[in-house]
C-alpha cells in the first residue's frame, strides 16, 4: 500500500473524528441543574485535547507522507534533542493545568453544600428507589438497616419524634421543587447503586453501611429519569426511576398528598391491610421467588 | 544540532564477565524438552498458545454482548443472566488472563534473555511451574460454566457486597472460582516475575549495561516490578472476599436486608475492597500499557531506520509512569463515596502522569520525523497504535478530571476510554510484535496480504467501534445495562449507533480469523525468511539459528557494544550496526559530534 494512501488514511481518521464530533447528533442531554460548569469544563477539555490529537495524527501523516522510504534514503541520525523535550514538556505541563484548574475550581463547588440546601433521603435497594423527606419539623429521623421489617420498610428508628413526620416514598416518583438547592443523603440497604440522572449530570454511589451525599439545583421544570449507575445484580438494568420538577405550587400540591412515616405505621396496624412493594418481595424459604421490579415486571431470583 | 549521546565502544573496552557462563539444564525426552521445559522460550509458545486460546474465548462473549447491545429483543436465547455473566469473563479475562499473560509471560519469556544476551531466565524450574499454574488458573475459571448457577456476573470489578449475594449471577460457586483461579493466577505470576526482573538485573551480557537495554525490556522490566508490587493488593482482597462468601465474615459488608431478609453480615466496608482492587486495578492498567511502550518504541525505530528518539528520557518516562501508577488508583473511585477532599489528590495525581506519557507519544512521532519508514506490516501496527493510544489517553484525561468523571463515570464513555486505551492500542502493539517477531521464532514470514487485510480492518474497524461510543456515555447511556430500552435520553439513532458499532465488532472479529489463519498456515506454507530480515539491531536477531537454538547463543555469549538505535549512522556502510558489533571495525564507525 502506498505511503501517500497510509497518510490519507491519517489525515481522514483525525479530521474525520473532528467532524464527527460536531455534526453528529449524539450529544449530551440537555441539561436541567446547576452543573453547567461540568459541561464547560468539558469544552475546555475537548479543546485541549482536541488540539493535541489533531496535531499528532496529522504529524505523523506527514512524516509518513514526507519519510517513507525510497531509494537512496537515510534517515537522520539524532539520538535526543534536549531543549525540545524540556519545551515539550512545559507545553504539556501547561495544557494539563489549563483543564486540572477549571476542573478542580468547579470539583470545590461540588463538595461544597450551599447552606440553604434542603437534605433529603434517597434509599437504594435491589431493584427500587424509596424517598425519604424531611417533613414539617424539617428534620430526617434516624434510620438503621435493622429497624427494616415488613411495616417499617425504611428501616426508620420509631423512637425518634424527628422521624414521624417524615414523608415517606416508595417506589414511587419523586417531586423537587424549581430552583431550590437539594442535598441528597444517600442510603443503600443491600448492595452499591448510584442515583444518576444524566440531565442533572451530578451522581453519588450509595453504598450499605454508610451514607453518601451530593447536592444540585433543578434548574427547568419537567419529567427526568433515573437510572441505577452502579451494577447491584441482575435487575441492575431495570431499576429505574423518576424525578419531577414542579414549579413551587404544583410542588406544595404533591407534598400534601404524600403520607408520612406515622400514618404508615398506623396503616400497618390495621388488620387486614397489606403492604405491596417491598414486602412483596419476601424470600419464603424453599421456594423460587419472583423480584418485583420498578417498572412492575418481574424477574426470577439467581441462586 | 546533533547530540550524539552514544559513541560505541571498541573490542578491548568492555569489561570482563562477573559471573560464569550458566551451565544450562538440558532436557533429554520429548516431554521435557516441550512439554515441561524449563526453556524459556517454549515456556514463552505455551503462555502465548494458553492467552490466545483463553483470548478468543472472550473475543466470542463479546460477540454476544454485542448481539444483545446491538440488536436488543431480538436473542431470546440471551437472558439478563447471561449477559451479565458474559461480560465479567471476557472483562477478567481479556485483561488478566490474555493481556498481563500475553505481555509478561509470552513476549517477557521469549524476549528478555534474548535481548539481553542471556542463554535463559535465572530460575528456569519455576519459571516452568509459572506457566502451569497459570494453565491451572485457567482451567479453574473456565470450570465455573461448569458449576451449579454458572460463572459470576458480578462485573470484572467484582465488587462486594452484590458479587456475593443471591442477586448476581455464580452467587453459589462462580465467584468462588474465580476468586480461587485469581490466587492461582497471582501466584504463578509472582513466580514468573521474579524470574524477569532478577534476569534483567542479574544475567545481561558483557557490555550489555541498563542503559543499553532495548526499550522492550525496559518496559516488560518495569511492569513487572509494578506486577510483583500491586498483585498482592488484589490478592489479599480476593481472599477477604472469599472469606466473606465461604465463612460469612464481614470485611466488606456491612447490614444488609436482601430482598426482605436479615443477612448475618455487619460492620464492614465496601469501600475498602474498592480501594485494595484498585490499588492493584490501576498499575494493572500500566502493567498491560509498559510492555506495549516498551516494544513499539522498537517497532517504530527498526522500521523507520532511525535511532528511538530521546532513548534516556524514554527509559525514564516508564520509570516515572511506573511510580506515579501507584498514587493515581483512587480515579476509579471519584463517585464511590469516598471522602470527596480526596478527588483534589487523585485529579491532580493523575492528570500529572500523564506528562510522561505525552513525552512518550512526541518521541514516537519524532522518531518519524525524518526518517526513513518502511510502511511493513509491524510499522503500520505501530502507527495505528500510536493513534488509538493517544485518543484513548485522551479521553483518560476527562475522566480523570474529578468533576468531569461525575457525570461520565459507569457510562458507555467509560467502556469506551478503556477499550481504546487498553483493548484497541496494546493489541495493535501484540500484532506488530508478532508479525515482527514471527520469522525469529518459526524461520517464516507471516503473509503479507493476509497481514494487510487484518492491519486495515482492525485498525479502522476498533476506532469506528470505540470512537463513537464516547458520544453514547455523553447521552448518559449506562455500561453494563443488559437493555435500555425505554428511556428518556436514548433515541431511535442511538439505538442504530449501537447496531452500528456491533456489526463493526463482528467484521473487526472476522479480521481475527483471518489472523489466526494466517498464524497457522504460516508455519509451514510461509515464505522462508532471511537471517535477520528487518536489519534489526538487537541481540535476539544475531543468534546463530533462526529460530535460536537451545542455549540461544551457541557457544560464546555475545559482547554489547553500543546501544541497539545505531539505525542509519552517518559514515557507516549499512543503515543498522548490531549491538554485538565493536566499534572500530568495518562498517562501525560511531559518528563523533
Amino acid at each position: 500500500m502506498s505511503a501517500i494512501v497510509v497518510a490519507i488514511v491519517l489525515a481522514v481518521v483525525a479530521v474525520g473524528s473532528v467532524l464527527f464530533h460536531f455534526l453528529s447528533p449524539w450529544w449530551w442531554t440537555p441539561i436541567a441543574s446547576n452543573w453547567g460548569f461540568i459541561d464547560h469544563t468539558i469544552i475546555i477539555t475537548f479543546w485541549i485535547t482536541g488540539v493535541v490529537f489533531v496535531a499528532i495524527v496529522l504529524f505523523m501523516a506527514y512524516c509518513v507522507w514526507k519519510f517513507h522510504h525510497v531509494e537512496g534514503r537515510r534517515a537522520v541520525y539524532e539520538p535526543e534533542n534536549k531543549k525540545l523535550e524540556v519545551w515539550l514538556t512545559i507545553a504539556t505541563a501547561v495544557g494539563v493545568a489549563g483543564m486540572l484548574a477549571p476542573g478542580l475550581i468547579v470539583w470545590d463547588k461540588f463538595v461544597t453544600v450551599p447552606k440553604e440546601a434542603t437534605a433529603f433521603e434517597v434509599v437504594g435497594q435491589q431493584w427500587q428507589w424509596s424517598f425519604r423527606l424531611p417533613g414539617k419539623d424539617g428534620r430526617l429521623g434516624t434510620s438503621d438497616t435493622r429497624n427494616i421489617s415488613d411495616d417499617n420498610p425504611l428501616g426508620l428508628n420509631p423512637k425518634d419524634p424527628n422521624g414521624q413526620d417524615d414523608v415517606l416514598i416508595e417506589g414511587e416518583d419523586l417531586h423537587l421543587e424549581l430552583n431550590k438547592p437539594v442535598k441528597l443523603l444517600l442510603r443503600s440497604i443491600d448492595v452499591l447503586h448510584d442515583f444518576y440522572v444524566p440531565q442533572f449530570r451530578a451522581k453519588m454511589d450509595l453504598v450499605p453501611g454508610m451514607i453518601t451525599y451530593f447536592w444540585f439545583t433543578p434548574t427547568r421544570t419537567g419529567t427526568f429519569q433515573v437510572l441505577c449507575a452502579e451494577l447491584c445484580g441482575i435487575g441492575h438494568h431495570a431499576m429505574r426511576g423518576t424525578v419531577v420538577v414542579d414549579k413551587p405550587a404544583e410542588y406544595q400540591a404533591w407534598l400534601q398528598e404524600q403520607e408520612t412515616f406515622a400514618q404508615s405505621m398506623a396503616a400497618a396496624a390495621l388488620p387486614g391491610k397489606r403492604r405491596i412493594g417491598f414486602a412483596g418481595n419476601k424470600i419464603k424459604p424453599g421456594r423460587r421467588n419472583l423480584i418485583r421490579l420498578s417498572n412492575n415486571s418481574t424477574i426470577p431470583k439467581t441462586n | 544540532m546533533v547530540d550524539v549521546v552514544h559513541d560505541a565502544v571498541g573490542v578491548d573496552d568492555v569489561p570482563a564477565a562477573e559471573v560464569e557462563d550458566v551451565e544450562l539444564y538440558h532436557a533429554k525426552s520429548w516431554i521435557t524438552k516441550y512439554v515441561f521445559s524449563q526453556d524459556a522460550k517454549v515456556i514463552a509458545i505455551q503462555y502465548s498458545v494458553t492467552a490466545t486460546s483463553i483470548g478468543l474465548v472472550a473475543l466470542v462473549l463479546s460477540w454476544l454482548m454485542r448481539l444483545q447491545l446491538g440488536f436488543p429483543d431480538t436473542f431470546s436465547f440471551i437472558t439478563p443472566q447471561d449477559y451479565y455473566q458474559f461480560i465479567t469473563m471476557h472483562g477478567m479475562i481479556m485483561v488478566i488472563y490474555l493481556l498481563t499473560a500475553l505481555f509478561l509471560g509470552g513476549f517477557g519469556n521469549y524476549l528478555i534473555p534474548l535481548m539481553v544476551g542471556a542463554r535463559d531466565m535465572v530460575f528456569p524450574y519455576v519459571n516452568m511451574l509459572s506457566y502451569w499454574i497459570y494453565l491451572l488458573a485457567v482451567l479453574v475459571l473456565v470450570a465455573s460454566y461448569f458449576v451449579p448457577g454458572g460463572p459470576t456476573g458480578a462485573g470484572w470489578t467484582l465488587y462486594p457486597p452484590q458479587s456475593i449475594l443471591s442477586g448476581t449471577p455464580g452467587r453459589e460457586w462462580g465467584i468462588i472460582l474465580m476468586l480461587g483461579s485469581l490466587a492461582l493466577f497471582i501466584v504463578g505470576f509472582t513466580m514468573g516475575g521474579l524470574n524477569y526482573v532478577v534476569t534483567v538485573l542479574q544475567a545481561r551480557t558483557r557490555g550489555m549495561t541498563l542503559m543499553r537495554l532495548p526499550l522492550t525490556v525496559w518496559g516488560i522490566f518495569v511492569a513487572t516490578i509494578l506486577a510483583l508490587l500491586a498483585f498482592p493488593a488484589l490478592f489479599v482482597g480476593a481472599i477477604m472476599l472469599l472469606l466473606d462468601r465461604v465463612l460469612g465474615t464481614s470485611f466488606f459488608m456491612p447490614s444488609i436486608v436482601e430482598l426482605g431478609e436479615h443477612l448475618k453480615y455487619g460492620g464492614g466496608s465496601p469501600i475498602l475492597f474498592q480501594h485494595l482492587f484498585w490499588f492493584f486495578g490501576h498499575p494493572e492498567v500500566y502493567i498491560v500499557a509498559l510492555p506495549a511502550f516498551g516494544i513499539v518504541s522498537d517497532l517504530i525505530s527498526t522500521h523507520a531506520r532511525k535511532n528511538i528518539f530521546g532513548y534516556r528520557m524514554m527509559v525514564w518516562a516508564i520509570v516515572i509512569i511506573g511510580g506515579l501508577s501507584f498514587v493515581v488508583w483512587a480515579h476509579h473511585m471519584y463517585v464511590s463515596g469516598m471522602n470527596p477532599y480526596f478527588g483534589f489528590f487523585f485529579a491532580t495525581t493523575t492528570l500529572i502522569i500523564a506528562v510522561p506519557t505525552a513525552l512518550k507519544v512526541y518521541n514516537w512521532v519524532l522518531t518519524l520525523w525524518r526518517g526513513d519508514i518502511h510502511l511493513t506490516i509491524p510499522m503500520l501496527f505501530a502507527l495505528g497504535f500510536i493513534v488509538t493510544f493517544v485518543n484513548g489517553g485522551i479521553t483518560g484525561l476527562f475522566l480523570g478530571n474529578v468533576v468531569v468523571d461525575v457525570p461520565l463515570s459507569d457510562t458507555m464513555f467509560v467502556v469506551a476510554h478503556f477499550h481504546m486505551v487498553m483493548g484497541v492500542a496494546p493489541i495493535l502493539v501484540v500484532f506488530g510484535a508478532i508479525y515482527h517477531w514471527y520469522p525469529l521464532m518459526s524461520g517464516r514470514m507471516l503473509n503479507e496480504g493476509l497481514g494487510r487485510f487484518h492491519f486495515w480492518v482492525t485498525f479502522l474497524g476498533a476506532y469506528l467501534i470505540y470512537f463513537p461510543m464516547h458520544y453514547l456515555g455523553f447521552l448518559g447511556v449506562p455500561r453494563r445495562y443488559f437493555e435500555l430500552g425505554d428511556a428518556d435520553i436514548y433515541s431511535q439513532s442511538a439505538a442504530s449507533l449501537n447496531a452500528f458499532i456491533s456489526l463493526a465488532a463482528f467484521a473487526v472479529g472476522f479480521a481475527q480469523i483471518v489472523f489466526i489463519f494466517n498464524l497457522i498456515w504460516s508455519l509451514r506454507h510461509g515464505r522462508p525468511a532471511e537471517r535477520n530480515p528487518w536489519r534489526a539491531n538487537s541481540l535476539e536477531w544475531q543468534t546463530a539459528e533462526m529460530p535460536p537454538g537451545h542455549g540461544n547463543f551457541g557457544k560464546e555469549l555475545p559482547v554489547v557494544y553500543r546501544w541497539p538505535y545505531d539505525y542509519s549512522v552517518p559514515g557507516a556502510d549499512q543503515d543498522f550496526i548490531p549491538q554485538n558489533q565493536p566499534a572500530g571495525t568495518p562498517g562501525a564507525r560511531a559518528a563523533k559530534a
